[in-house]
């Protein structure tokens, strides 16, 4: 031990770490160096999100695939076969389904992250990290609720006999896309949580509104283009457009759409993230 | 490398009132505050009229603060609640910004504001180790090769893959601080870590503390524990009022903070504002006597005790908590009002007070300070830090002189012998 700790110090002496500490301007740079730095932490942040989601639940793992299951039959029995929604000549289930998963995933993360650092206050105030590490590794913990009801869809199109066209290589950008809007409005709901605590009510209810202001129930296509575009600059219209194209061939051509909901949902994360940093330097002291 | 592990330069902290009593907002009370806002103003224009800044919205926590630290020394910091200690620690270690000024830090920063931070009760033992030193800076290689000694240091070998939440109180704590102690930083920043735990624990704490001590690492140490500081510390910086007050060796700080602590008694505790809690019920005075009538008896070992608490704004279900400490900090024996027992009486013509009566003082000649707490409710309202303090003089118990013996206790109890001869 004492040669270890002879040649730790050895290494820090050539190089000793220097740390200014000063009041920082009203608007910082995002030092994203800094979370490259962290990103063990972020692993472990992310990978403790994991095992007690699903240490702390009855049903684990289960919850990850009932939740859009049951939104999907539900939406079936309501939008398919009572008021008879188109849904692109796709199976209304399957329709609803490959929206729904994207859709699951951003909601949640969405809910989660907003509330990530008031449940870490503990965190805030003891000790020092990038704050950012907390809403990134919430939001990343969600993949694998999204693996989990991916394999179902592609059970459910298998069902359906429905084969995935070629264009299921863009998934996992598309997925990135649903990843970046659901931590952009993340940061902005997380950050002005800490300040004012009544955001914890207002996202579940922007969730919803958001639900319903994206195709997942019925299609797109029931608007014509320049619209449709325009439409897409709600992020989350791509995304679910998106997944349908990709994975069961609809008719939806949703290039321009995925452009203007990429453009939309980058224009959220950038202000997200400034927010996010200006506010940070008061977390602390207020949360 | 350079001649300086730290170097503090005017470091200066504000916080306004608001942050400091009810931390977030609403959007709510944002809006209503606005309408509100003349009302207020009335309103605090009585009381509220003790504060040291200026400004009535806002508190320096820390004002102009510098000094230097070389590396290897060990520096006890030491002052009241709210003479910004805390606040200077927390600055020290990033987790909050400096108001004014900088502060330059040479050397890998261990700070430990608080022992098992971040630890989740559903993950096991393992688990913790590995998510606790993340959040404390270490690489999990530096984990992974330093987790055998982390698991025997905590003695928790058997019960590394049980979840935290099935740990006793002091397992939970042995392992929380042996992940700390773990860290190998150049210099370390250490808060009250030692208040939490059973004297073995302390032990083992201090032992760890000396190591670092002695390993010629830099380390700042927030206590309250004079005895503690005393033995660690070469050098002690008192804190006043967010100001530094002596900065010299440990034992001419303590000694300097002492005499602040007696001086302070004699303003109105109404006057002070180094309190925290609530403050809807405030401590307005402390009446030490013997009860007698004769108000010249002094307190004596064996006599009669009397401790009145005279609060403003009580109300039912409000309750006193004191504790009684020697001159070296260490507390010696806590009083509950809360806790009820069969001797406990009311008198409806006592207004506005709490009497605590002792029908012989256990305590052996000396001065002793009191640290009192007010709470209604559960919720506490007021918590003053050297709230008073009194002279005990010679006397006996049940008959039976007791004289102090240096370094052989504070408390005297009630006891008698047996011998084979007269």
């Amino acid at each position: 031990m004492a040669t270890r700790s002879a040649s730790n110090d050895l290494k820090s002496k050539n190089d000793p770490q220097v740390v200014f500490i000063k009041p920082s301007k009203s608007w910082v740079s995002l030092n994203l160096r800094s979370l490259w730095e962290y990103r063990e932490l972020l692993y472990f942040l992310t990978w403790r999100d994991i095992k007690v989601r699903y240490k702390q639940t009855v049903l684990g793992a289960a919850w990850a695939i009932l939740q859009p299951l049951t939104t999907m039959l539900i939406f079936s029995l309501f939008f398919g076969r009572l008021v008879k929604v188109p849904s692109d000549g796709i199976p209304y289930p399957l329709f609803a389904f490959a929206a729904l998963v994207p859709w699951t995933f951003f909601a949640n993360g969405l809910n989660q992250s907003s509330n990530s650092l008031v449940s870490s206050a503990n965190l805030l105030k003891k000790v020092y990290f990038p704050r950012l590490t907390i809403p990134v590794a919430t939001v990343l913990a969600g993949v694998v609720d999204f693996v989990l009801a991916f394999v179902v869809l592609l059970a459910l199109m298998a069902f359906y006999r429905v084969v995935p066209t070629i264009n299921i290589v863009w998934t996992p950008l598309l997925l990135a896309l649903a990843f970046v809007t659901s931590l952009g409005v993340g940061l902005w709901m997380s950050a002005l949580n800490v300040k004012y605590r009544d955001v914890r009510y207002i996202v579940p209810f922007l969730v919803q509104i958001w639900l319903f202001a994206t195709p997942v129930a019925y299609p797109s296509s029931l608007l014509s283009e320049p619209w449709r575009t325009v439409y897409g600059l709600n992020p989350m219209v791509g995304v679910v457009e998106g997944f349908r194209w990709a994975l069961l061939g609809a008719n939806t051509a949703p290039g321009l759409m995925v452009l203007a909901s990429a453009f939309a949902s980058l224009l959220i994360l950038v202000t997200g993230a400034y927010y996010f940093r200006h506010m940070e330097k008061t977390f602390a002291d207020v949360v | 490398m350079s001649d300086v592990a730290i170097r503090v330069d005017g470091l200066s902290k504000r916080f306004s009132i608001h942050t400091k009593h009810e931390s977030y907002q609403t959007l709510r009370d944002t809006l209503t505050n606005a309408a509100m806002q003349p009302l207020r103003a009335l309103k605090s224009r009585g009381a509220e009229n003790g504060n040291n800044g200026g400004d009535s919205e806002s508190i320096w926590a820390l004002k102009d603060v510098s000094f230097e630290v070389k590396p290897g020394e060990v520096v006890g910091l030491i002052g009241r609640n709210g003479a910004g200690k805390s606040t200077l620690l927390k600055i020290l270690a990033r987790v909050t910004e400096p108001t004014e000024g900088f502060a330059k830090i040479v050397g890998r920063i261990g700070s430990l504001l608080e022992v098992g931070v971040g630890f989740h009760f559903e993950l096991s033992g393992r688990e913790n180790i590995f998510l606790n030193g993340a959040i404390l800076g270490m690489k999990r290689a530096d984990i992974k090769r330093r987790f055998d000694e982390i698991v025997s240091f905590a003695e928790i070998d058997k019960f590394i893959d049980t979840p935290v939440k099935h740990y006793s109180s002091g397992m939970y704590l042995r392992l929380a601080f042996a992940v700390a102690a773990h860290l190998e930083p150049e210099i370390l920043l250490v808060d009250e870590v030692l208040a939490v735990g059973d004297a073995a624990f302390q032990k083992k704490c201090i032992g760890k503390m000396e190591e670092v001590a002695g390993e010629g690492r830099t380390v700042l140490f927030v206590s309250h524990n004079m005895a503690a500081v005393q033995a660690l510390c070469t050098r002690g910086i008192f804190l006043y009022n967010g100001t530094v007050f002596t900065d010299s060796t440990a034992g001419a700080s303590i000694s300097a903070y002492l005499r602040t602590l007696e001086q302070s008694v004699i303003q109105d505790l109404l006057t002070r504002t180094d309190r925290r809690g609530r403050g809807e019920i405030r401590l307005a005075g402390i009446e030490i006597s013997t009860g007698a009538k004769d108000h010249a008896q002094t307190l004596a070992t064996g006599r009669p005790a009397v401790f009145a608490f005279q609060l403003t704004g009580m109300r039912p279900r409000t309750s006193c908590i004191f504790t009684i400490y020697d001159d070296f900090g260490q507390p010696l024996a806590t009083f509950n009002s809360a806790v009820r027992g069969p001797d406990d009486s009311h008198d409806s013509s006592l207004d506005n007070a709490l009497i605590c009566q002792l029908d012989e003082l256990p305590l052996v000649p000396g001065r002793y300070r009191v640290n009192v707490a007010v709470s209604a409710d559960g919720e506490l309202q007021d918590h003053l830090e050297g709230a008073a303090f009194f002279e005990v003089e010679q006397g006996a118990i049940r008959g039976r002189p007791v004289i102090r013996g240096k370094g052989y206790g504070r408390i005297c109890l009630q006891h008698h012998w047996q011998s084979p001869i007269s």
